[in-house]
């Protein structure tokens, strides 16, 4: 048996071979499982028999590739930072232009995925949680592309902060929904979809956005972004012959983390660092690094680490970005972290906005707010590492969402002196 | 255990009248003075709410209940405390309901060892379905506490048979799709579950999850063992904490209310099946 609780977590082995997990139990070392009402266990056994079967059937994987090719635009670029890489003096960074999907972010890799298992599985209707409001568009875009009614629920919050995504959904046709409970953003829009997905589970697909929540979610959005890090292998071996030292990816939910991450969870020589937001601090109670200031529990029917008080009631997650502004983390990260595979740092909201000017000026790419996590993060890498060595960025989204809010918290400066 | 059992049994003219009200709302005081209103009235096992921040199973009623409580300072100690305060008073059922995350933040032996301190008879968890619960499961059994499990109109048969093997205390049979709260209907295929229920296991069947008047109350005791009524009580609470209004007209709203719904427990007719064997 795999239930394996927080007060008896296992030994941990040292390269945990990737492939394996999750095992039978949904299960990542101790995390993950299905911890949620009875009412959904039966649409997840039924999800995890249609995603097995369809997974593996050849004509569903080449629709799936016909969609990433003709309709997001992949394979994205694997870009060689060439002025950043001069400034930074150490290894030469790359970024993978996961910006440049439509709808400007890796959400899409994930939504079209589920997009066809909910048309294979005859569901003609889709919900979504969201935070930035990225994998929103990216789940209202595919429900028009696909005829699919679309429910996206958001935090009070996170729709004043991102207004414009908010526009967007409702301009492609979904009905937004304000979660108005708890601190208003990711983590309560998850609770309400979650909610709503309990009532209306006979005939609404759940398109969660994360590798979060209950099995077999945390695998299903990992194989779907998966192509992330199949794609930066093959172009790395394609530019430089060789792999990269090590790849950079935030992490709020982990979703671009993980793709990036997992195809090169086997490869030793290959660095994985994951970048939590830090918000104003660690040393602060405003910050969303469940790694380096949470501890294990159970969050959206999954255990993982998680901020929450002495008593397992979950405190609120803040950061500058709406993307990463979540007390959880997927359970696949959580073991990454404990079997030691993976290193997962804090980047606080300053050290974001100076990457995002930084990245603006050198290379004319605005990232969003949430990717210029790793780009503050690999500020702080490459300078430490040789010129001979590679890094890659998982630039998982564009910035234009993020300029408005930008312009508000500098007071309109737009070249960031405010 | 056994008080859980003779809860059900002690009455074959009605079915079980199971109340559920969360512990400190609005106040740790006021919440046991609800407590001992639905007991006078005569609950047969009171399900006392540990507050959570993140209840999945529960509607904007129970929400909202639970957040008063946590604003108020109030944690699973607290719940332990309402349990003891209880206990010597009264012979009904008591059974505590939680999510899962404060049971493992606490600890599984130490929670279940508190809670039998205390004198809890059965933990209610709506959020550790059947295939997480086998570890929760040995810990409550090592302590003579009934980790009551929940089955719902989507379980299969299969699952049904699979739950109600391993159930102790009673079965908590999810009336409708949804969460907690309030229906004007109830589901068509209720009294089927709780029929595929009976046949996997010995232990009583109670129904939740949206009982809300008493005529449905009475149409479930047709076919069931015990309703459990959270929403429409802890609305009442949470209307008269809106309206600032006090103890004395909310005590009686709550106990007249409750009585309302006992004899709306009684069996008529063919319908008057007790069904412990």
């Amino acid at each position: 048996m795999s239930h394996t609780h927080v007060d008896a977590a296992p030994s941990v082995a040292k390269t945990p071979a990737g492939a394996r997990y999750p095992d039978a139990y949904g299960r990542f070392g101790p995390f993950g499982g299905r911890y949620v009402p009875e009412t959904l266990m039966s649409a997840l056994h039924q999800l995890e028999a249609d995603y097995l079967r369809l997974s593996a059937d050849p004509g569903f994987q080449e629709e799936l590739q016909y969609y990433l090719t003709h309709y997001s635009g992949r394979p994205t670029p694997l870009y060689f930072a060439e002025r950043l890489t001069e400034h930074l003096g150490g290894a030469r960074i790359y970024l993978k232009r996961e910006d440049l999907n439509h709808t400007g972010a890796h959400k899409i890799n994930n939504t079209i995925g589920q997009a066809l298992l909910a048309l294979k599985t005859g569901k003609r209707r889709v919900i979504a949680e969201t935070g930035a409001g990225q994998h929103g568009v990216a789940t209202a875009t595919v429900a028009a592309r696909f005829g699919l009614a679309c429910t996206v629920f958001m935090g009070e919050e996170d729709m004043r902060r991102q207004a414009l995504n908010v526009f967007r959904m409702r301009m492609l046709g979904a009905e937004v929904v304000p979660a108005t409970t708890g601190t208003r953003t990711l983590k309560d829009a998850t609770n309400e979809a979650i909610r709503h997905w309990v009532e209306h589970v006979e005939d609404t697909y759940y398109i969660i956005g994360s590798v979060v929540g209950p099995h077999p979610y945390p695998r299903i959005v990992r194989d779907f972004q998966r192509v992330i890090g199949d794609e930066t292998k093959r172009q790395m071996l394609e530019r430089e012959d060789r792999l990269p030292d090590a790849v950079v990816a935030c992490v709020g939910g982990g979703s671009n983390a993980m793709g990036m991450f997992y195809p090169f969870i086997e490869d030793d020589g290959v660095e994985l660092i994951g970048v939590e937001a830090a918000g104003d601090g660690l040393e602060t109670e405003r910050h969303a690094a469940s790694i380096a200031r949470g501890r294990p529990g159970v969050l959206h029917g999954a255990l993982t680490y998680l901020l929450q008080d002495e008593y397992g009631q979950v405190t609120p997650a803040h950061s500058i970005s709406a993307g990463l502004d979540y007390p959880g983390i997927g359970p696949e990260h959580a073991w990454l972290h404990q079997s030691g595979r993976a290193r997962y740092v804090p980047v606080t909201d300053q050290e974001a906005l100076d990457a995002f000017y930084l990245l603006s000026k050198l290379e004319g790419i605005i990232p969003a707010l949430e990717s210029a996590h790793a780009v503050a993060q690999a500020i702080k890498e490459a300078p430490r590492m040789g010129r001979d060595q590679v890094l890659v960025i998982c630039l998982s989204g564009r910035g234009d969402k993020d300029v408005e809010q930008i312009a508000r918290l500098t007071g309109g400066m737009a070249d960031g002196t405010a | 255990m056994e008080r859980l059992e003779r809860a059900f049994r002690k009455r074959v003219d009605r079915a079980a009248f199971i109340p559920f009200l969360n512990t400190g709302d609005p106040s740790f005081d006021r919440s046991l003075a609800f407590f001992r209103a639905v007991l006078r009235a005569g609950a047969d096992i009171l399900e006392i709410g540990a507050p959570y921040s993140d209840p999945l199973a529960d509607g904007p009623v129970i929400q909202a209940s639970a957040l008063r409580s946590l604003q108020a300072g109030f944690r699973l100690p607290q719940v332990f405390e309402a349990a003891s305060a209880l206990r010597p008073e009264t012979d009904a059922g008591l059974v505590l309901f939680t999510y899962i995350n404060p049971v493992l933040q606490y600890g599984l032996e130490r929670f279940f060892s508190d809670a039998r301190t205390a004198g809890a008879d059965g933990v209610v968890i709506p959020d550790l379905p059947f295939e997480e619960s086998d570890p929760v499961r040995a810990v409550a059994d090592s302590h003579g506490i009934a980790l009551i499990p929940l089955v719902a109109p989507t379980s299969g048969e299969d699952r049904i048979a699979g739950i109600c093997r391993q159930a102790r205390g009673f079965v908590y049979c999810v009336s409708s799709l949804g969460v907690t709260g309030e229906r004007a209907r109830m589901s068509a295929r209720l009294q089927e579950l709780v029929q595929t229920a009976r046949r996997y296991t010995e232990v009583p069947v109670a129904v939740g999850f949206g009982v809300s008047r008493p005529d449905q109350a009475h149409e479930i005791a047709g076919f069931a063992d015990g309703v459990i009524v959270g929403s429409a009580i802890v609305r009442r609470i949470g209307e008269a904490v809106a309206a600032g209004r006090g103890d004395e007209a909310l005590l009686a709203s709550v106990s007249g209310f409750a009585g309302a719904l006992i004899e709306a427990l009684h069996r008529t007719g063919a319908a008057a099946t007790p069904t412990l064997r």
